[in-house]
């Protein structure tokens, strides 16, 4: 058995924790959605967290849980900067500000050697086990439970569906905005630091357009109100790729067309956590 | 060469105009960002290529074929993505993610059909050399660039000024639904305005395909890129903003790379994007104000 | 114990309020009426923040609320409906109410993080008020329904229920009785007598005269802008320039 075991690991290790990182990078954008708000930065927070993360392990000797909580606090210190000017932005004019942010930063590090410029950084040591991932996951879902029970997380909801009148309701809506929003980004990092640990490599192409949008469809296909959703869609479509690894150039071809059926036909996701809403209220007031 | 700097700059900043006119002008009738208007500006340049090496079309011809297919794609994108979405109501989100699958689904079927390597239009499809004027070196890639550019920038400005459709267009961009009591067929020229759009980024593909001399399946992605920086910089939803988006981009670009490093090509023209975005998020000529519904 | 002075505002060159005041005294119900554009929903935008005036200066209690932040002032004690229904209709009429009391909530990120029992003796006793909240509404029945299941009337109960959960000292209604039966009407009548009992002052705009005549215990008349009467119902019944605000100049 656990040879068996040994086995599959050494065969699956990589796409066990891609899942597990996917599945933290959908949930930090499902949070900022909660709130409202279409941040397409998730994937430069990613990338924030992984190059700081790495530049301490590798340049300073840092520890490895140190350096993973460096990875949070380094981009959320970013998102509380730009998010005061860009979270005055709604709807689609947020995320294409968000986008932009991306694409500078990412133009930023191209060109710092010190981190690697183009090539980024190779060489990093593989120090995120199983156990990093789940540990984080585990930590990220209860955090996220636990907000969703709260006034904060009500207010996340009011936010997202009315502004203005949540506001009215003593809500401190700016606050509350730079809140869902630099928590996703340190989500983001984190994900981006234990990534960064077993990928031995990283680059500024790794946290480009492309990969804010991967995360936003694993979020969104996956079902973007629950928790369980992001998990599912990051789960899912990262085994898709590798289920349709034989048809390989149109690979890719079947990805963008999940993405075009789903927004289409399943527009709340695969699972969305309203029916268990209703039935959650009810036995809380008698309870 | 000073001058030549300007020519190539106004040359670059011309189709960055075009492209973004198309991107701007969906967004702001249609009030969605049109994310496979990349890929649109990339089966242009397909489109023209194959007529040329096939049908051995004469590039001007095949330049508008291309631009009246693309537009027909758009249509057709439309249709069968933005419509049902329009129809319920969809959140912003919704077209966003649905173009960007229609982007990855159409990248990967060129991909697969095409070949992923870089294309090149057959020699002798333009004449290759160079007018000289002074110091000058123009191609005629540059000036067939301008002479278009400016035909179809001035052809729109003339739509959407001094015609009746324009007024329509203008009025839906206001306001759907107040343009629907007036009597005006919304949807029809929700079509009509992606045909323009799509028509655009056909010509814009195939300019860049000619005057770079390299097509590729994955041309659409740094193109679209661009074309939201100058959308961010020239202001959403505003024609003038992409025509000044566009061409504040192309001199940015050619004069980095001229007197600065090519390194600095992207971060000059995102550092500017960068500032704009901390200090006035809507650009220089956008409107904040959500769209009336 | 409610002042507004010398309140201006202009937009554009639009002058959409003329040095407006006036007073609300406690405890009272009272009305600010006018003809369309007249300006009274800006007064209400000006109370709560919405939106800043030029020139004037808006007291509660004394405190000055020009100048605070929406949330600030409804932290202060003043709630507020709109003419057009502000629900949050995904959330359950439960939920809503729930958002409501969002002020009184004193728990931290600490006890609700760790599932304390000040955040749980909190929550519980705020679902407790809330569902008392929807039952003098008679909405208790559909406390786990999503919000835009309700029928107009209803989603303007809920909308009255959510104000009252924010334990307001002066409660703003924006046309509370637009688009309802009679029925509903006196309905809302009889409500609004029960929330000034539980000590809460009221200020309203409405176009039902009869309602605001029944109902109020002082009216202000606006017309572009400017405050053109003040007093008790009987007196503005009467008044040749509010009739004429309405009906137009009256041919001599």
């Amino acid at each position: 058995m656990l040879e068996w075991l040994e086995t599959f690991w050494s065969t699956y290790n990589t796409l066990i924790l891609s899942i597990g990182i996917n599945s933290l990078l959908a949930l930090s954008i499902a949070l900022t959605l909660s709130c409202g708000l279409l941040s397409l930065a998730n994937a430069a927070f990613m990338g924030i967290g992984a190059y700081a993360a790495a530049t301490l392990t590798m340049q300073f000797n840092c520890p490895f849980e140190l350096a993973l909580i460096l990875s949070i606090l380094t981009p959320v210190c970013v998102a509380l900067l730009i998010g005061l000017p860009t979270l005055r932005l709604s709807g689609v004019y947020l995320a294409m500000a968000t986008l932009g942010f991306g694409e500078v930063l990412r133009v930023v590090i191209m060109n710092i050697d010190f981190i690697g410029g183009p090539m980024g950084l190779n060489g990093i040591p593989n120090l995120t086990s199983f156990w990093h991932v789940l540990a984080a996951l585990l930590l990220v879902v209860y955090l996220l439970w636990r907000l969703k029970a709260s006034k904060v997380g009500r207010a996340f909801v009011a936010i997202r569906e009315d502004e203005v009148a949540a506001k009215l309701m003593g809500i401190p809506v700016m606050q509350f905005k730079l809140l869902a929003f630099s928590l996703g980004a340190g989500i983001a990092g984190l994900a981006g630091g234990l990534n960064a640990h077993f990928t031995y490599t990283i680059g500024p192409n790794s946290y480009a357009f492309e990969n804010a949008v991967e995360i936003l469809t694993m979020a969104v296909f996956g079902g973007a109100n629950s928790l369980l959703g992001p998990i599912l869609g990051g789960t899912l479509l990262t085994l898709l790729p590798e289920v349709l690894r034989g048809l390989k150039e149109y690979r890719l071809a079947v990805n963008g067309l999940v993405l075009i059926l789903v927004v289409l036909y399943l527009p709340n996701g695969l699972w969305s956590g309203k029916s268990r809403r209703i039935k959650k209220s009810m036995t809380s007031v008698q309870g | 060469m000073l001058s030549q700097q300007l020519l190539n700059a106004l040359s670059l900043g011309s189709v960055y105009a075009v492209f973004a006119l198309g991107f701007t002008l969906i967004f702001g009738v249609l009030g969605v960002i049109n994310l496979s208007h990349g890929v649109i500006f990339m089966m242009g340049s397909y489109i023209a290529l194959q007529l040329v090496t096939l049908l051995h079309l004469p590039i001007v011809l095949a330049l508008v074929v291309a631009a009246i297919l693309s537009g027909l794609l758009a249509v057709v994108i439309d249709w069968l993505v933005l419509r049902p979405l329009r129809a319920r109501n969809a959140p912003h989100l919704a077209p966003m993610i649905a173009t960007i699958g229609v982007s990855i689904l159409l990248t990967s079927l060129i991909q697969g059909l095409m070949g992923a390597e870089i294309r090149r239009f057959p020699s002798g499809t333009l004449p290759e050399e160079s007018i000289t004027w002074g110091d000058l070196h123009i191609t005629y890639v540059q000036i067939g660039i301008m002479v278009i550019a400016i035909m179809m920038m001035v052809g729109l400005w003339l739509l959407m000024k001094k015609t009746q459709l324009g007024r329509a267009l203008r009025a839906i961009a206001e306001s759907p639904k107040a343009a629907a009591l007036l009597g005006i067929p919304v949807e029809k020229l929700f079509y009509c305005t992606s045909f323009m759009a799509g028509s655009l980024g056909g010509v814009a593909g195939v300019l860049v395909g000619l005057s770079f001399n390299a097509i590729s399946p994955f041309m659409g992605q740094p193109m679209l890129h661009k074309g939201i920086a100058v959308i961010i910089l020239g202001g959403m939803g505003d024609i003038r903003g992409a025509l000044i988006g566009g061409l504040f981009l192309g001199f940015a670009e050619v004069f980095s790379v001229a007197y600065l490093s090519s390194d600095f090509r992207d971060a000059i023209a995102f550092g500017l994007l960068f500032l704009i975005l901390l200090i006035k998020p809507s650009g220089l000529f956008g409107r904040i104000l959500e769209r009336k519904a | 114990m409610f002042e507004i002075k010398n309140l201006s505002k202009n937009f554009g060159g639009l002058e959409i309020l003329k040095d407006v005041s006036l007073t609300v005294q406690k405890g009272s119900i009272s009305a600010l009426i006018g003809p369309n554009g007249a300006g009274k929903t800006t007064v209400f935008n000006c109370i709560t923040g919405l939106v800043k005036p030029n020139l004037g200066s808006i007291q509660l209690e004394g405190q000055e609320l020009i100048g605070l932040a929406s949330h600030q002032v409804t932290r202060l004690g003043v709630a507020r409906t709109f003419q057009n229904i502000r629900i949050f209709k995904e959330m359950t009429l439960l939920e809503n109410v729930l958002v409501g009391m969002h002020s009184h909530l004193n728990y931290g990120s600490k006890d609700w993080l760790l599932a304390r029992s000040s955040y749980k003796e909190q929550e519980k006793q705020a679902r407790e008020t809330a569902y008392e909240l929807l039952s003098l509404f008679g909405l208790h029945h559909q406390h786990a329904q999503t919000a835009n299941s309700l029928s107009y009337g209803e989603q303007r109960q809920l909308e009255f229920a959510r104000a009252l959960a924010t334990k307001p000292q002066l409660l703003l209604l924006d046309e509370p009785v637009a688009g309802m039966n009679a029925a509903e009407k006196s309905r809302l009548m009889k409500e609004v007598e029960l929330i000034r009992q539980r000590g809460v002052t009221i200020f309203l705009i409405e176009h039902d005269m009869r309602f605001v005549m029944e109902l109020c215990d002082q009216i202000t008349v606006l017309n572009f802008g400017q405050v053109i009467a003040q007093g008790e119902p009987e007196v503005i019944k009467n008044h040749p320039g509010v009739i004429e605000a309405y009906l137009g100049a009256v041919e001599a």
